[in-house]
């Protein structure tokens, strides 16, 4: 119950902080703020011994029971993880954006938003049910959006905002898709469910495109190939969002969907061939990118696609275990799910430790450009202790965490490669070679972080402000992460056993037993083939940096100067020009044209369905007789309506009006109607005094200017609807097929206790007709009312002022 | 009477559509009363046959009424579209005090929006 109730705290809170601001408006609003994370961070905590124990917690509100819509919550070790990683990494970044923000910023709508963004993701982690858990999803990135455009007054903040919503969202949407195919597979949306019967359905046509669809979702929230265009332009976002949304939580989020769906797909060679192959060759494309970019918060950027395809690929290594049935054999393989977690874990520190030095450096120079940066180390010593932990951890070094969990990803993939799955040995080779590449150049982005900001010559004119260390307060948030990067490297165990384990099980409900489920970390382990990878890596990485310069130029070349933004924007731009195009095609601004296309219709559907269901039989032998009075009105009205469109008088038009309208009344006297002819009578009467009203301001008719094509063409239109009309309306008369309601209404003395039917009709039996038509009435009062006295400001200038 | 009745609607339909497809503002106007008087009239010619009873009034006392139901409705229809007549004219008269123009053609919208 509670872990539900704390997926609606933020909510909850996020109601609250405008209410607050007003009164503080202040940065200090930041510490009303800080205590949700804080309070939620402690509370999933104290789950973490019970969980280690095996415990699992399920709440569940009943919802919507006709199609299985449940409120369901569920924490086990893989939810506590992301839980903890959401509140912890959110507290931190809220610690950090206290001192980050200006005073100036609209403060109130920031927080509101992160807590918003807070609330949708442990709503994504915590949910059981696949349409609950959509709904978060979407949500988180509707709260991105607003985040990446909390500066909207910049034409790149909105930009990047834009890009990340339409291609997160799109991938939602298919993911979507992918959840409605799986529940009409397994008639269930809860994942649970789900993963305890998916091995009766894995032979479902519809299995693998569930599956491939869920991954496009993972994939494009996780930034992967090639959907990885939306995450370095979202890094407009305030540094505190970027660190926290868009490095340590909200790009996780595709992770989790993968880790969650492993034991649903992961059976499939499909599912490892995607998961892993889209990871690798993002791992290696992020690192070759970061390598270039000139804007420390790009090149983090795009580290972190490359340390998402890192976790993505071994995710989709640590499958083949799932593939191969449970045995004593198939555990290594789950080494790699193993390590993913830990690097999971890892990157969140490291990663959301640089982000916020990278904040600093910009906050207290105003600049984060490296061609302009140098020498910070003797002004900033703490800013670049911290930032040399946050690298080095991410180059891999030892004694920092990053170090273990880049080991353990290069055993996973030595021990791939003797898979089956992987035909030849060629393209589990392949893999590694990438994959090791890769590691250079993220040893190379890394040595530049640190080298190229914090050694060499400080040029003050070429930066902004003054140069200070930062704040102390601004800097606690990062020494926290740091501390944390070197405690998991010399305590590594903890973590293992407590977090990753329950975690581990969750991902293989089958292998629960297994006791190598959960290797024993070592930072020191021999010579072996993993070590010289690194120490590969370390000299190679190094050599390439020192002569950087000679190289550099590769990017300026084919392959490597490609880039996907400029497909998608033409692809945006050939978007908006098409539906701009057919828009246009249609929408030409002629009342005329408009109605053309209403009467066409009319005619085509109703006239092409009487003759296409020969629905034209007449049936007249229960017409009433015609007295000559009768005749001679029905004559009058004729000769009245067609003379209506020839006359060159408005004054004669509206009198032929009145003829016509006044002959009803009359008619409706024949028909034993007093009450119509009344009512016909009076609102005549003020109709033609209404025109004749109006006509006192309007100009007089002008001769109609209208070709002669068009009259025919409009002639043409005109007599069509009229014989469809009359057709339909002699059709319906001749054949009646249902039983009229009408006799009920005539026992109107006991039912309502008026002796005129009409009026019990209106006042009674229909009343809420009558009072809505009444509304109308009333609205329609209130239009012309306000047409007539309201007074534009150009009143001035109106034509009858003139 | 039904069919006569009928024939005059497809006229009077023939005439509003007519002028609806015009370019003045008024014989639109003008239109959509007369497509109003012929759904008024079509209203009446579906109910269970045209002066078979007498007025539907049980003060009548009489054998048989005619059919209460069309009348109702087309009772709403009038006030409704009188509503919309008035509405109607006043919008012309306001942009014609805007514009200078009741010719459709010249109130063309601009290009983008």
């Amino acid at each position: 119950m509670t872990i539900t109730l704390s997926i609606f705290i933020p909510f909850l809170a996020a109601i609250f902080i405008p209410l607050i601001y007003q009164r503080i408006k202040s940065r200090h609003i930041g510490w009303f703020v800080i205590i949700v994370p804080i309070a939620l961070f402690v509370f999933l905590a104290s789950y973490i011994p019970s969980i280690a124990n095996g415990s699992t917690y399920i709440h569940t509100i009943r919802w919507v029971e006709s199609v299985g819509i449940h409120f369901t919550t569920y924490l086990d070790g893989l939810s506590l993880i992301f839980g903890l990683l959401i509140t912890g990494v959110g507290s931190l970044v809220i610690l950090y954006s206290i001192y980050y923000l200006s005073e100036r910023e609209s403060l109130g709508r920031f927080y509101v938003y992160l807590l918003l963004f807070m609330g949708a993701m442990l709503g994504v982690v915590l949910s059981d049910n696949l349409m609950v858990l959509y709904v978060f999803w979407e949500l988180t990135s509707i709260s991105s959006f607003l985040l990446i455009a909390f500066w909207y007054h910049r034409k790149k903040s909105r930009y990047g905002a834009q890009k990340s919503m339409l291609i997160t969202v799109s991938g939602g949407i298919a993911m979507l898709a992918g959840f409605i195919m799986l529940q009409s597979m397994t008639g269930s949306f809860s994942v649970r469910e789900i993963v305890a019967t998916i091995g009766q359905y894995t032979d479902e046509p519809l299995f693998i495109f569930a599956m491939l669809l869920v991954l496009l979702g993972a994939f494009t929230k996780s930034a992967q190939f090639p959907f990885h265009i939306w995450l370095p332009d979202a890094m407009e976002a305030p540094t505190p969002v970027s660190a926290y949304l868009h490095s340590a939580t909200m790009v996780k989020a595709g992770i989790y969907l993968v880790a969650r769906f492993t034991p649903i797909f992961g059976g499939e060679t499909v599912w490892l061939y995607a998961v892993s192959g889209v990871g690798v060759f993002t791992l290696l494309l992020g690192s070759l990118n970061a390598v270039k970019q000139t804007d420390l918060k790009a090149l983090l950027a795009y580290s972190t696609i490359s340390q998402l395809g890192l976790v993505m690929s071994l995710f989709g290594l640590g499958s083949v275990a799932l593939q191969q049935g449970y045995s004593t054999d198939s555990v290594i393989y789950t080494q790699a799910t193993f390590a993913a977690l830990f690097h999971l874990v890892n990157h969140s520190t490291f990663k959301g430790a640089l982000f916020m030095v990278i904040g600093i450096v910009d906050h207290e120079l105003g600049t984060r450009d490296i061609r302009r940066l140098g020498g910070l180390m003797a002004f900033m010593p703490v800013t670049f202790t911290i930032a040399l932990i946050g690298s080095f951890s991410m180059a891999g070094l030892p004694p920092f965490n990053g170090f273990l969990s880049k080991e353990m990803f290069f055993e996973a993939l030595l021990n791939a490669r003797n898979l089956e799955v992987f035909t030849t040995n060629s393209i589990g080779t392949l893999v590694l070679v990438a994959a090791w590449i890769a590691s250079v150049f993220t040893f190379v982005y890394s040595m530049i972080i640190v080298f190229q900001t914090f050694f060499g010559e400080f040029h003050q004119e070429r930066v902004e402000k003054p140069i200070n260390e930062a704040s102390k307060g601004m800097l606690i948030a990062p020494s926290i992460l740091a501390t944390l990067v070197i405690v998991i490297f010399f305590f590594p165990n903890v973590v293992g056993n407590y977090l990753l384990r329950p975690a581990m099980i969750a991902i293989y409900p089958t292998f629960a037993g297994a006791e190598r489920l959960t290797p024993h970390i070592k930072a020191w382990h021999g010579f072996n083939p993993a070590l010289w990878m690194t120490i590969g890596v370390v000299v190679l990485g190094t050599i390439l940096y020192r002569f950087m310069r000679y190289w550099r130029g590769i990017y300026t070349i084919a392959p490597l100067k490609w880039n996907l933004d400029t497909a998608f924007n033409a692809g945006l731009t050939w978007l908006e020009n098409g539906s701009h195009f057919l828009t246009r095609l249609y929408m030409k601004g002629y009342l005329k044209d408009y109605l053309v296309y209403i009467f066409v219709f009319f005619i085509i559907a109703v006239g092409g369905s009487i003759l296409f269901t020969g629905s034209y039989s007449f049936d007249f032998s229960d017409d009433s007789s015609i007295a000559i009075n009768e005749f001679l009105i029905v004559l009058a009205m004729a000769g009245a309506g067609l003379a209506m469109i020839f006359v060159k008088s408005r004054m004669t038009a509206i009198i032929l009006n009145g003829v016509l309208g006044y002959s009803i009344a009359l008619l409706f006297v024949v028909f034993r109607a007093p009450d119509l002819a009344l009512t016909q009578t009076i609102v005549e009467t003020v109709t033609t005094a209404l025109f004749l009203l109006c006509f006192y301001f309007l100009p007089e008719w002008k001769k109609e200017r209208s070709g002669k094509k068009t009259k025919i063409f409009n002639g043409i239109i005109a007599i069509s609807a009229g014989i469809v009309v009359t057709v339909l309306g002699l059709a319906v008369q001749g054949n009646k097929m249902f039983e009229s309601i009408s006799v009920y209404f005539e026992d109107s003395y006991r039912l309502a206790g008026g002796k005129n039917i009409v009026n019990t009709i209106l006042g009674d039996f229909r009343a809420f007709d009558t009072m809505l038509e009444v509304v109308v009435l009333f609205i329609a009062g209130i239009g012309v009312f306000t047409l007539i006295k309201l007074k534009s400001k150009k009143e001035e200038q109106d034509i009858e002022d003139q | 009477m039904e069919t006569l009745i009928t024939v005059l609607v497809g006229l009077l339909v023939t005439v509003a559509v007519y002028l609806l497809l015009s370019r003045n503002l008024i014989r639109v106007i003008l239109g959509s009363a007369v497509l109003s008087h012929a759904a008024h009239l079509l209203l009446m010619t579906m109910g269970s046959g045209l002066k078979k009873g007498s007025a539907p009034l049980l003060g009548e006392n009489a054998a048989s009424y005619v059919d209460a139901l069309p009348q109702a409705l087309i009772l709403t229809a009038i006030v409704i579209s009188f509503a919309v007549t008035a509405f109607l004219l006043v919008l012309a008269y306001r942009t014609y005090k805007k514009t200078g123009t009741d010719d459709l053609y010249a109130l063309r919208g601009f290009d983008d929006e």
